[in-house]
């Protein structure tokens, strides 16, 4: 055992994306392990290692976690990315579930079917610019800071650079109504640990294509 | 903790808390709470487990809850749309709901039980946990009556639970509880968001 935390998921984004990028913006090294087969999925259920039977897995400090929110929460408070006192935690958490609504959209996007993926880009661009990006463009313009919260980088920032990064995959232009969210972008980009995660061979994961979303059904086919 | 309700019941309830900047994200639940004007179901959560101490001692007993509470609020995603599924969907929903409470999420806290021999499911301290698994059980039966039949630790923590002086209260007519939707009641709730 390296020490190291050790992440079991697919080889691409997925539900483990978030957990890999704050990993990397709190400059922690860890390691992974990819499923590639049924089989290697239904082992991991037999040895009784997943609490609900799912993935993602991150261990950690001698726990088996599973649950995305309570993984990246734990990682959040261990490695002071959450926020001075519980005000500033119930900003950062109403943020980060904002957010996290808007990434749902992105991660079910390759499922759809081929007659619904016009549709479903309309929504993620619609919600995108009309819900999501005007409330964090308003929160930088009110206090002018560089973070969302306590003048100090957070989790909530880390997924927003992400979320960012992520439409713009599909919507290149998607800034383009939102300066401070594009200074944003920039300095959370040139940010030492998040510059080296989005350095080519880095942990950070491809868009998702068509192997991934094949390999996605067969590994977790009933 | 006492509180207040503000219903909303037409969709122009809705479009003025929306207009008036109240909602965040457009969307409800919203709790105005020390100052606060709260959205999102989670981040409330957290506040309040955290302000009234139910969210564990240390960071690991949070780890464990916050396990515990996403598996329940995923199950809860299972159960809360059931009654708004339209006539022809609602026999296959029953079926994939009622196997993942009997088969996935109902066998992992009867081990968790089982495996301590507590009467809480973390750190033998009443925390969030215990409250939704109970909520989270008592929904689940009101579907199927007899979904504990193999779980007699669930069993007997949803006796211990209920007999909580706060949860007792709560569980008795005339609490702030609310009842599961009516059926003539659907459309109106539809009309609301949609």
């Amino acid at each position: 055992m390296s020490g190291k935390p050790r992440l079991t998921y697919l080889n691409g984004r997925g539900r483990m994306e978030p957990i890999r990028w704050l990993l990397a913006a709190a400059g922690v090294e860890f390691e992974e392990v990819f499923l590639e087969t049924k089989e290697q999925y239904d082992k991991l259920i037999k040895d009784g290692l997943l609490l609900f039977q799912q993935v993602p897995l991150v261990e950690i400090d001698g726990m088996k976690m599973v649950q995305t929110r309570a993984i990246l929460s734990y990682i959040a408070g261990k490695y002071n990315l959450y926020g001075k006192d519980l005000k500033e935690r119930a900003l950062i958490d109403m943020y980060v579930e904002g957010i996290s609504d808007l990434m749902q959209m992105i991660l079910m996007f390759p499922f759809s079917p081929p007659d619904a993926k016009d549709k479903n880009l309309d929504s993620i661009k619609e919600r995108a610019t009309n819900r999501y990006f005007p409330v964090f463009e308003k929160v930088l313009k009110q206090h002018g800071q560089d973070f969302l919260v306590g003048n100090k980088f957070s989790w909530a920032d880390v997924q927003l650079i992400e979320a960012i990064l992520a439409v713009e995959e599909k919507i290149p232009a998607v800034l383009s109504g939102f300066p401070q969210l594009q200074a944003f972008k920039t300095k959370m980009s040139n940010m030492p640990t998040i510059k080296k995660f989005l350095q080519p061979g880095s942990p950070r994961k491809p868009p998702p294509d068509a192997h991934y979303v094949e390999t996605v059904l067969k590994v977790f086919k009933k | 903790l006492q509180f207040e309700e503000s219903f909303v019941e037409k969709k122009d309830d809705l479009t003025k808390l929306q207009k008036d900047g109240s909602l965040l994200f457009q969307q409800l639940p919203m709790v105005e709470i020390d100052g606060m004007k709260m959205v999102q179901t989670r981040a409330i959560a957290n506040y309040i487990a955290t302000k009234y101490n139910l969210y564990g001692k240390d960071l690991k007993e949070r780890a464990l809850i916050d396990m515990y509470v996403e598996g329940l609020f995923d199950l809860n995603e299972l159960l809360m749309p059931y009654d708004y599924k339209p006539a022809d969907q609602k026999e296959q929903h029953f079926a994939t709901m009622m196997d993942k409470a009997a088969n996935r999420y109902f066998p992992a806290f009867e081990k968790v039980l089982k495996d301590h021999g507590q009467d809480f499911l973390v750190g033998n301290q009443l925390s969030r946990a215990d409250v939704q698994l109970l909520e989270v059980i008592l929904m689940a039966e009101e579907f199927q009556p007899d979904i504990l039949a193999k779980f007699p630790l669930l069993q007997r923590f949803k006796a211990r639970i209920s007999n909580i002086p706060t949860i007792k209260k709560f569980l008795q007519p005339g609490s702030q509880r609310k009842p599961r939707i009516r059926e003539e009641d659907v459309p109106k709730v539809i009309k609301i968001f949609y």
